[in-house]
């Protein structure tokens, strides 16, 4: 005879629970209905197409085994390109994590008009890609762009920047460092901000001088920024595609050719949308090892913080 | 008269120490001063290393070819024209790729802001089974970069018509994993307590989410969205595949076809085509950029 209110309880329990449920599907499942479409599925899709010759106008694939895997690592360019993301990516992310140190530690001064000059590093971050390469080609112009002219001042011939195999990384590099170089110094001194002002009391109270409390407390307590600026600033270098599209396609001679490039450049230019799928599944792999290593990091901070 | 050496000597040293001190003060405040005028040379050094090639965008909009290609650097036009602008205008569909640049950053930004919310709010106040697998689904997503997957994205695109459309354009980028990931942070800090008396109060989860949570939470959301429409305002790559005729052509594409075709010739023009696409974000910057910088940087310490 007790039955019924229980009954009742337990119809209006799960009908609670599935409303509940409903309403979590309707909020989130758009967000993840598109990451099924166009993350997930794509991902398979590419193990699958790395392993097929696939022909664009008739969108249909033929199995050809592991043929695209030895095309793409016995060709030559494949080195060269490889030794080109290296480059770009050491070069790149060093020059950043260095000149943005510089900056961080300059503006965290107490300057006047530092506030400005923050603003003024950071404003290169925000702007299109597109746009900046193209500035900089106009900077670059071997005839009477900017370059052209400060060299000459300098008495120093200017190189044929874009336009020479020999020097045509180093410009997009430049020109990468110059875009990212705030983007590192607004991060840098909010982890400067974050280190505690008793440790700088506690050390110059030891009798610490500038370089020692550099080297002790200001280094140690930017270690994880740091660290999250060298994982960022790897992966952003990896997907670094509208520089380069823009001011040398890969060029010249492959000189700025990085996987980013090739791959787009496989895909799309040669159409050889099999080995661009190799070419892809190299580029996760490599992004891949970079974010566990940040992945591990954090687990451990929150592990011990 | 044994005291007056002895003072005289107390003095001196006295003196030699005050002297000593002040010129130790007057050491430490000429050193003082030093940094600081190697600090005021070093930040100028770097402003103008950021700033001149944004100096050299600016008058080369404003340059006439003569200037342009003069052997004698022109720092600032003589005689500042406007020509350029207008005949940028004319070279290339600019009004077509500022509307087509407007919707899909509306469209697309709104999407990520929108998407972004709901399923923070989801997963922070929402009952559901195995919801932390859901999160995990989250982070897989944040691992995998859009490049890696534009080659499939591209064919099912193709296979849907949707070359050469804006639903093309925004659709694949709609979705959002560090967004959420972000406003989910922000979400656990508000007290639950606040949303179960809402709650209490007969209110809905659609209206405990706009009318506490997301007002809570507005600094975050500026961030998530001023990140969100800029990044979609300077895409490349993705529009650059899917459109394949001027009509559907963003900005910075319509930009790099421009260099195609009037580059190494015509950089008044180009540099006046390339403020048209510059010119809306350093506007927003300008007016967001403490909450812009604020929210980059809190995301990477506390990350």
């Amino acid at each position: 005879m007790k039955s019924p209110p229980n009954n009742q309880n337990l119809i209006g329990r799960i009908r609670r629970d599935w409303r509940e449920w409903l309403t979590f599907v309707l909020l989130a499942g758009p967000n993840l209905g598109l990451f099924v479409i166009f993350t997930y599925a794509p991902m398979l899709n590419n193990v699958l197409l790395s392993f097929q010759e696939y022909d664009l106008i008739r969108s249909t694939g033929t199995w050809v085994g592991l043929t695209n895997f030895q095309t793409v690592f016995n060709s030559s360019q494949t080195g060269r390109i490889l030794l080109n993301t290296l480059v770009f990516t050491v070069a790149s992310v060093g020059g950043v994590l260095l000149l943005g140190l510089f900056g961080g530690l300059l503006l965290n001064q107490p300057l006047r008009g530092r506030n400005a000059a923050r603003s003024i590093l950071f404003s290169p971050f925000i702007i299109s890609g597109a746009a900046i390469a193209i500035v900089w080609i106009y900077i670059f112009d071997p005839r009477f762009g900017l370059l052209y002219t400060i060299l000459k001042w300098l008495g120093l011939t200017s190189p044929n920047w874009l336009g020479d195999p020999n020097w045509a990384l180093l410009a997009v590099i430049i020109v990468y460092i110059w875009r990212n170089l705030g983007y590192a110094t607004v991060i840098y001194i909010a982890g400067l901000q974050a280190i505690p002002a008793d440790l700088y009391e506690a050390a110059r109270v030891d009798g610490a001088g500038l370089w020692a409390r550099m080297r002790h407390v200001t280094l140690p307590g930017l270690a994880p920024v740091v660290f999250f600026l060298i994982v960022t600033s790897i992966l952003s270098s990896f997907q670094a595609f509208d520089l380069i599209n823009v001011m040398t396609r890969g060029g010249p001679a492959n000189a700025t050719n990085t996987l980013i490039y090739h791959l787009y450049e496989m895909a799309f230019i040669n159409l050889s949308v099999g080995r661009a799928a190799v070419i892809a599944l190299a580029l996760f792999g490599l992004m891949f090892i970079v974010t566990l290593l940040q992945l591990r990091y954090l687990e451990r901070r929150v592990t011990y913080a | 008269m044994d005291s007056a050496p002895t003072t005289t000597h107390a003095n001196t040293q006295l003196a030699a120490r005050v002297s000593a001190a002040t010129a130790s003060v007057r050491s430490a405040r000429a050193e003082h001063l030093v940094h600081r005028a190697l600090g005021y040379a070093a930040m100028a050094g770097i402003v103008v290393i950021i700033g001149l090639p944004v100096l050299w965008l600016l008058t080369g909009a404003v340059k006439t070819n003569r200037e342009i290609f003069s052997p004698v650097v022109q720092w600032l036009p003589a005689n500042p024209t406007l020509d350029n602008f207008g005949r940028a205008w004319q070279a290339a569909p600019f009004d077509r790729y500022y509307i087509n640049s407007i919707i899909t950053t509306l469209a697309g930004g709104l999407a990520e802001v929108i998407m972004a919310i709901t399923t923070a709010y989801a997963l922070v106040y929402v009952r559901f089974p195995k919801r932390d697998w859901v999160f995990a689904l989250l982070l897989v997503a944040l691992m995998v970069p859009e490049e890696v997957v534009i080659v499939p994205n591209y064919l099912t695109v193709a296979n849907w018509g949707l070359v050469n459309t804006y639903a093309g354009i925004v659709l694949p980028g709609a979705s959002i994993a560090f967004g959420t990931f972000l406003l989910r942070q922000y979400f656990r800090t508000i007290p639950v307590d606040l949303t179960d008396a809402a709650r209490v109060d007969g209110a809905g989860h659609v209206r405990a989410m706009l009318s506490i949570v997301v007002p809570i939470a507005a600094p975050a959301v500026a961030t998530t969205a001023m990140l969100s429409f800029v990044a979609k305002w300077n895409e490349y790559l993705w529009p650059l595949i899917v459109t394949t005729t001027q009509e559907f052509r963003t900005l910075p594409i319509g930009l790099r076809w421009l260099l195609d075709q009037e580059g190494n010739t015509e950089w008044g023009v180009v540099m006046a085509a390339t403020l048209f696409v510059v010119a809306p974000v350093i506007v927003v910057f300008l007016y967001a950029q403490r909450f812009l910088v604020s929210g980059i940087a809190a995301g990477a310490v506390k990350g």
